[in-house]
């Protein structure tokens, strides 16, 4: 569709503008650059969401795309777009940026202007790399993110704040020269960058990969996202960048830029490389099971709060991965939705446990206890916040985490299990650090004196607990503007079922947005999970169809989506 | 008999005004008094235009010249051109410096003039040896320089170092030189060309053929300091005036690179029986280079050793692009050679600023803090390193990224993978300057002169250069593809 708008071009060069403007205030006058800051990101906000509601959801393809000639040799275009995909991911980065401007408020006091400069330059970066439609300039967003990044964890940080910073830039940078080679590669196949032609190429058949060829070029392209993810056994670098980094830095980086690995994933792995995806996904959701578990039992020992919430992130982008490669309309869109709860959680968390280290100067659990007598207010907001993270119904976070354990489960039970296992672990390290914090007697009497939300802190944490508790009491806006990209994106990996998600979406499989109410419904009644067993899968699947089919009896016995995953099992 | 054309001096207009300046700088040096010696130094600037100037007319009238051993052609003149850049930012980085230093004497401008002219010839000629007439030249004025702070210990010790290993490598060059000419009974490189292309093997065969290759490798391996030549690289940059180090690491390596190229690529690479010794001889070196040079860098603590090293690995990335040869590969290396000079000279020319009079500042540690003392300098030598580490946005990414794609276009994806892991280890390197500067805590040690106003513009072009070139490439590229050069 190409329009003559340009409105993508706004929405990611905005911030740079903000960033340009702030270069030419003195560094003196931190009150305007923080304000300057937090009205070009509010404006972008106000940008990202223009697009949530003018997005044409039917339509599966890319949508305001911008397509001009940037390079000429080799052909290299400046070719945004938006999709199902990205576009809740691009809403979600506009959301965080503002409220980490707010929660860098008063706890950023030294070079005021250079940390705003970054942290709008960082989000150039992150809406760019989701709207990139040419290989090379996503390539480019994906590198070019990586310096205010750098500079915000390195100069703002904590602790051995050098050491976490290099690496996370090195760590980063390793998987992505893998990356650059395949994008390379393919291009030397086809000619271009584009990822629509690349696409068109692969999946017409113009363009054939040996199945050698496929599975390196896989991993040249899995590497750099499993890296960021991070999937285990490569998420060394998270804690120490978490953990180390700035407030507004550890929000950014747990709510967008982990998600740049989940998101590259389902835009290049599964479409570009679909026979081996279908090959590795055992394998990585092995890997994704471990994380979930593994996260959950290492956040569970861990004496500080912020590495407690780093490596939940681990656990929770486990459940993101899991879906992905379950291969089935639950289990992408599940993924993506927890995308986006795990952006608004863990940001959330972050930045409450910011809100304590300034109160408190500690982030150790062991020096707070009893806080809920103190400071209630901040408690209510801490309390639902962790419950979202947890997956508690009506929150965010169970939306998601159910839609992907479901979507597991039709693809393998047992791994589903596994990953219901690693929400009740969350449940465990998370409720049990809120224990320690808030519960109990005041222990230590400087926690008395130390004061609750201000006006600002309660604007910011108000508005977080409001999409909250949106996203998880109707999560069916969100949900429909995926459809159609993420059927697409399946018939890539289940061939078998490409023509009936082609032909007619909506008779064969119910979409997930209208199965949703229903299933959850179910889910809330309490209706046993029947669980182990040869037959588990079946029986599981079978029941969650005819409770979420439609009234005019057609049952989803011969859905796409079962046969699929069946044969996905096999 | 030779004749002589008028046009064949138009031909080499650019080498003769470089040279004629040069003269005339020397001419006036007696008369300039003591203190107006910088005077000179803007004599060579406008030598340097007027060479541009006249480069221009002798690509107009391009061609042969003096029976076939200077070539006036798009490849040279390119060459040409990008010489003339760095002795003209060089020259006005070091107006100041020399000043500053208390060793303005108006043979450095000549001497720079000199061996930008040596360097001219060495791209432009298509006879061995012209090429190494155009070496020696550019080589002794090149040695000079590096010796040019006469009272300093370091000075001294990095001249005669580059001197002595210096001659050793170009008489391994002569020598390649005196075989080929026994091979092929002649040293026109066209015409070595022909002959190894028709008879498979010239007399003698293929050992000798492969012996004067090797031999004419090791003498230009010297000079771009390809591992395991590269041993005198970090001590020569270390002891020379940092604006020497500018120029070191930048014309002789440009040039020497073209006369790989038009030795490997465009005569031998040709041979059926020498392509794949050629092929191996640079896949392997290339390796070593790249590996060699960032595996030291990590460990430097002095900025100018660190660039050394890291000058290694660049010239590690560039054979990448040579040994995918080829039109394609060409390109890639004029490009990155280009912008190679751009970040490599401002880098340098800056370092010789903020090191401070008798450059006693040149420790990574000295440039702790610099950022929120002065952030526009900060941000300048950022940007530098940014661009060394191959960041997109900046033409350090494009070259790597040219070259790297001609490499998978020749099928070399594992020497690909090594070098972008190479780069990977780079990136540290560069980063522990932007970490001393913006994250390390303490006041700076740097000098806290002014910059003076030359050596302002000089970094503002190599500023602009790297953004420009990292925005829109294909400006430079595109022509660097459009022109065909016959003998690849």
């Amino acid at each position: 569709m190409p329009s003559h708008n340009h409105i993508l071009t706004i929405a990611v060069f905005l911030p740079l503008v903000g960033a340009w403007v702030i270069a030419f205030l003195p560094s003196e006058a931190a009150g305007r650059i923080r304000f300057v800051a937090l009205a070009f990101s509010g404006l972008t906000f106000a940008v990202t969401l223009g697009l949530l509601f003018g997005f044409d959801r039917a339509q599966g393809g890319f949508q305001w795309v911008e397509d001009y000639a940037w390079i000429a040799s080799p052909p290299i275009h400046y070719h945004l777009g938006i999709d199902g995909l990205s576009l809740i991911l691009v809403v979600l980065t506009g959301f965080l940026t503002p409220l980490s401007v707010l929660a860098s408020w008063t706890g950023i006091t030294e070079r005021v202007k250079e940390f705003h400069l970054f942290l709008l330059a960082l989000e150039t970066g992150v809406i760019g790399v989701f709207v990139s439609v040419d290989l090379f300039l996503f390539f480019v967003f994906w590198e070019v993110m990586l310096i205010p990044m750098y500079f915000l964890i390195g100069i703002w940080g904590h602790g051995r704040k050098v050491y976490a910073a290099a690496k996370f830039i090195l760590y980063t940078m390793a998987g992505s020269a893998l990356m650059l080679v395949g994008i390379i590669f393919l291009y030397d196949r086809t000619g271009t960058f584009d990822y629509s032609q690349i696409l068109g190429a692969l999946s017409s058949g113009s363009l054939v990969l040996t199945p050698h060829v496929e599975s390196l070029l896989f991993w040249a392209f899995l590497l750099a996202f499993a890296i960021k993810v991070p999937l285990f056994p490569l998420h060394t670098w998270l804690p120490d960048a978490h953990t180390e980094a700035p407030t507004a830095g550890s929000m950014i980086l747990a709510g967008v830029l982990l998600k740049m690995g989940t998101y590259g994933m389902l835009r290049f792995c599964l479409p570009l490389f679909p026979n081996s995806s279908r090959e590795f996904s055992t394998l990585l959701s092995v890997l994704a099971v471990i994380g979930i578990i593994y996260g959950a039992l290492v956040s569970m020992v861990q004496p500080d709060l912020k590495r407690l919430v780093a490596y939940s992130s681990v656990a929770h982008l486990g459940f993101v991965v899991l879906g992905i490669f379950a291969f089935n309309p639950e289990g992408a869109e599940g993924a993506i939705y927890q995308m986006v709860n795990h952006g608004v959680s863990t940001g959330a968390l972050f930045m409450m446990v910011g809100m304590l280290y300034d109160r408190r100067h500690t982030r150790l659990i062991k020096d707070f206890g009893g806080l809920g007598t103190t400071i209630p207010v901040f408690s209510t907001f801490f309390m639902i916040v962790t419950l979202s993270s947890l997956g508690l119904p009506l929150l965010n976070g169970f939306v998601g985490e159910f839609l992907i354990i479901l979507g597991s489960f039709r693809a393998r039970a047992l791994f589903g299990s596994l990953a219901a296992v690693g929400v009740i672990l969350a449940a465990v390290y998370l409720l049990w650090m809120y224990q320690r914090v808030f519960l109990g007697e005041v222990t230590n009497e400087k926690n008395r004196e130390i004061s609750d939300c201000n006006a600002r802190e309660k604007l910011m944490l108000t508005a977080t607990v409001a999409v909250i508790i949106f996203m998880g009491v109707y999560p069916q806006p969100f949900l429909r503007q995926m459809d159609s990209s993420v059927s697409q994106v399946l018939a890539r990996v289940n061939p078998g079922a490409e023509n009936a998600f082609r032909v007619a979406p909506r008779k064969n499989s119910l979409p997930v947005h209208e199965a949703w109410p229903k299933a959850g419904v179910v889910a809330l009644r309490g209706t046993p999970f029947p669980m182990g067993e040869g037959g588990a899968k079946r029986r599981v699947s079978g029941q969650f169809e005819i409770s979420a089919a439609k009234p005019d009896g057609n049952l989803a016995e011969n859905s796409p989506t079962t046969t699929a995953a069946r044969g996905a099992d096999r | 008999m030779i004749t002589v054309s008028t046009l064949d001096f138009v031909r080499i207009a650019p080498e003769l005004v470089l040279s004629g300046f040069a003269l005339l700088v020397m001419m006036l040096e007696p008369v300039t008094p003591l203190g107006r010696k910088k005077a000179l130094g803007w004599v060579a600037v406008v030598g340097v235009l007027l060479a541009g100037i006249t480069s221009l007319g002798s690509a107009r009238f391009g061609g042969s010249a003096f029976s076939g051993s200077i070539s006036s052609d798009a490849f040279s003149a390119f060459f040409i051109n990008l010489l003339l850049a760095i002795a003209g930012l060089t020259l006005l980085g070091s107006m100041s410096y020399l000043e500053r230093d208390a060793v303005d004497h108006g043979e450095f401008y000549a001497l720079i003039l000199l061996a930008t002219a040596g360097a001219a010839f060495m791209v432009a000629s298509t006879d061995l040896i012209m090429v190494f007439i155009g070496l020696e030249i550019s080589s002794i004025s090149t040695y000079i320089l590096a010796g040019y702070k006469r009272g300093e210990l370091q000075s001294n010790e990095s001249s005669v170092k580059y001197f002595l290993l210096g001659s050793f490598a170009t008489a391994f060059f002569l020598y390649g030189i005196a075989f080929v000419y026994g091979l092929t009974g002649t040293t026109n490189l066209n015409v070595v060309r022909e002959t190894l292309v028709n008879s498979n093997a010239a007399s003698g065969g293929p050992q000798l053929l492969w012996l004067a290759l090797l031999l004419m490798f090791v003498g230009l391996a010297f000079k771009v300091s390809v591992a395991p030549f590269q041993v005198w690289t970090p001590d020569v940059y270390q002891g020379a005036p940092a604006p020497i180090t500018a120029y070191l690491s930048t014309a002789p390596k440009a040039a020497a690179f073209a006369v790989l190229v038009r030795i490997l690529v465009g005569s031998f690479g040709h041979s059926p029986s020498m392509g794949p010794v050629v092929f191996w001889l640079l896949w392997i070196s290339a390796v070593l280079t790249m590996c060699v040079g960032n595996l030291a860098a990590l460990w430097q603590s002095n900025i100018k050793r660190l660039l050394a090293y890291s000058s290694i690995a660049h010239a590690g990335y560039i054979l990448v692009g040579i040994t995918a040869g080829g039109a394609e590969g060409t390109s890639a290396v004029l490009f990155y050679l280009a912008g190679y000079a751009l970040m490599n000279v401002g880098a340098f020319i800056l370092i010789a600023q903020l090191a401070g009079t008798g450059e006693r500042r040149v420790e990574i540690a000295d440039f702790t803090g610099l950022a929120s003392e002065r952030p526009g300098i900060a941000a300048c030598l950022t940007v530098f390193m940014l661009s060394l580490a191959g960041f997109p946005a900046t033409v350090g990414f494009f070259a790597k990224f040219y070259v790297f794609r001609s490499a998978i276009h020749a099928h070399l994806i594992g020497l690909t993978v090594i070098a972008l892991l190479n780069s990977v280890v780079s990136v540290y390197y560069y980063l522990r300057l932007v970490v001393a500067m913006y994250m390390g805590e303490g006041k700076t040690e740097v000098s806290e002169a002014p910059v003076p106003t030359a050596l302002g513009f000089a970094l503002g072009v190599s500023l602009v250069g790297i953004f420009f070139l990292g925005l829109f490439p294909s400006s430079l590229l595109g022509s660097l593809i459009a022109m065909r050069l016959p003998w690849l």
